[in-house]
């Protein structure tokens, strides 16, 4: 199994031209996430109104293609929705990668569905987390502060 | 010699299709080397160094056996002199909490290099946070090398360990110890050379380079993992306290202390790894049967044949010396555009495997000015087959990221 299936259109767009890798300038929430085994960083960026909703996001930094398309591609899904949404896809997104998700869930995920096989890839994992993981830890950084 | 000789030798070429490029990493192992192993299992197994039966002697003797090799092939005066470890990280660590903690203080310096191997650079930040001594680096010339002024410069009256590796596992350079040790004498410091990826590929002579600690892997040499060496030594050795204790590294033991073992075995506490040190001894008979400069003449043979198919790619760049004679086998790389991890990825994909990352030298990554790179690795059992599907596939890489090659 190798992953050589993953680097096709959809990867190489987002990575190349990732539409989201820009700087807000006045984000409600920024949090830096790295991969120390690869060197990978990104600074993800949200906007959240007070209803929750996610009104836009961005991310800086620089990694592999997987970090980076798959960062790109979480924000894709994520603008525009409910906070609660967006922790719920990224609970989809976290078992798809473990190969515990089900097929409607991986529909849901939509383009990110594209690192599914990514699972079978311990190594790479991490970089395909990373944008998902460090939205999660903005959540929880935000629930520990009490808002 | 389009196809190897030696990968026959090599089981593991028959059951994988793999074209390895890792061997910096870890070699693969000759037949020779896994039957070592299985005749111990088989025909000598007891525990070493205890008991009083036949076996147990044969497998003492197996063991003992081993130590003689490892002695003659790096040229020790005396066997008692190889200390096994599991791989070079631990004989660093070893010095580290036995030499440095104890015979270091204040007023001492340890000189390192900035192109170290975390594992010859985090022991000796240990040793200077605990024992207040100052930890200084070596920086590098323009080539990747030491220069002797910058030595001159940083190599003082108060330096009294001079841990250097040999050969770069990023860059493939080599340092000339030979030099360095007497300027290090001189100034009355230690020399601790990191072997891990010279002894492997070129003949090291402890006596003739006159160093007084030398650490390296089996495992990097064609031997199985978990077995490695460390070389002292004697007069240093002998003043040096234990690292671990436990058994079979007592004289006598009583409820208010002990007396330790005379050396080596000071040093080898507990049931030790004596399969691996046998088929560590088959590995090293291996390698003597081909000999170092036909070793030498393959890996540069094939590092030529890269240099010149990368130099064709302007969007790839090699790190470290231009001349690939210089370079050990190793060619860590970059390409324009694609993270290293991805190149390793991509290449997997087409059944090679290239290393990528930061090559546990952080520092060294930070010094050359990139996060990470690709690396490829030669060793005997390569030929001109996976160098030519090497540079085939690398081609295409950028391809696959939807960039133009
Ligand atoms: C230069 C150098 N030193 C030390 C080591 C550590 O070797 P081991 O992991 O076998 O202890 C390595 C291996 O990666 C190395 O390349």
């Amino acid at each position: 199994m190798s992953l050589k299936s993953i680097y096709g259109e959809i990867l190489n767009e987002h990575n190349l031209r990732p539409m989201n890798k820009r700087e807000l300038k006045d984000p409600t929430f920024t949090l830096e996430g790295k991969n120390p085994t690869c060197g990978d960083d990104i600074i993800l960026q949200l906007k959240v109104n007070e209803e929750g909703i996610i009104e836009d996001g961005g991310f800086t930094g620089s990694g592999c293609a997987i970090s980076q398309a798959s960062a790109d591609i979480m924000l894709d899904l994520i603008i525009g929705e409910k906070k609660e949404r967006a922790l719920e896809l990224a609970s989809k997104f976290m078992g798809m990668i473990k190969g515990e998700a089900s097929e409607e869930d991986i529909e849901e995920l939509d383009e990110a569905g594209i690192l599914k096989d990514i699972s079978h890839m311990p190594a790479r994992v991490k970089c395909a987390v990373l944008g998902w993981h460090t939205l999660e830890e903005i959540f929880k950084e935000e629930d520990q502060k009490g808002f | 010699m389009s196809k190897s000789p030696y990968k026959k030798d090599f089981p593991i070429f028959e059951n994988s299709s793999c074209i390895y490029l890792d061997s910096a990493a870890t070699a693969q192992r000759p037949r020779q080397v896994i039957d070592a192993e299985r005749e111990f299992n088989e025909r000598l197994n007891a525990n070493p160094l205890r008991g009083l039966y036949d076996l147990s002697m044969k497998a003492t003797e197996a063991y003992e056996s081993s130590r003689e090799a490892v002695a003659s092939f790096i040229n020790a005066e005396k066997s008692e002199e190889i200390i096994f470890t599991r791989n070079a990280t631990e004989g660093l660590n070893l010095l580290a909490y036995s030499y440095g903690l104890n015979f270091l203080s204040e007023e001492d310096e340890i000189l390192t290099s900035v192109k170290e191997h975390h594992s010859n650079m985090l022991p000796w930040q240990m040793v200077a946070k605990k024992t207040g001594a100052k930890l200084r680096y070596l920086e590098l010339s323009e080539d990747g090398s030491i220069s002797e002024e910058e030595l001159e410069l940083k190599l003082t009256d108060r330096t009294r360990i001079v841990a250097l590796l040999q050969v770069s596992n990023v860059l493939g350079s080599t340092e000339p110890i030979e030099k360095i040790v007497k300027l290090a004498h001189k100034k009355g410091a230690v020399v601790v050379v990191d072997g891990a990826q010279s002894v492997p590929h070129m003949k090291v002579d402890v006596r003739e380079l006159d160093v007084d600690f030398l650490v390296f892997s089996g495992h990097k040499m064609m031997a199985p993992l978990g077995i490695g060496v460390l070389y002292g030594k004697k007069k240093l050795l002998s003043k040096m306290p234990p690292f671990l204790r436990g058994g079979e590294m007592i004289e006598s033991v009583s409820l208010g202390g002990a007396s330790f073992a005379e050396l080596p075995h000071k040093f080898e506490a507990g049931t030790v790894n004596a399969q691996g040190a046998y088929g560590l001894k088959a590995a090293i008979s291996y390698i003597e049967g081909i000999g170092f400069d036909k070793i030498r003449e393959i890996e540069d043979g094939l590092c030529e044949m890269i240099f010149d198919g990368l130099s064709k790619l302007p969007y790839v760049h090699i790190q470290g010396s231009k001349d690939p004679y210089k370079h050990n086998g190793i060619v860590s790389f970059t390409i324009d555009g694609v993270h290293p991890h991805d190149i390793a990825s991509i290449l997997d994909g087409d059944g090679i495997a290239v290393r990528a990352g930061h090559h546990c030298a952080e520092p060294l990554m930070n010094y050359l000015g990139v996060q990470s790179t690709a690396r490829a690795s030669l060793y005997l059992y390569n030929d001109e087959e996976d160098v030519r599907a090497f540079l085939e596939k690398v081609k295409n890489v950028r391809r696959w990221l939807g960039l133009e090659s």
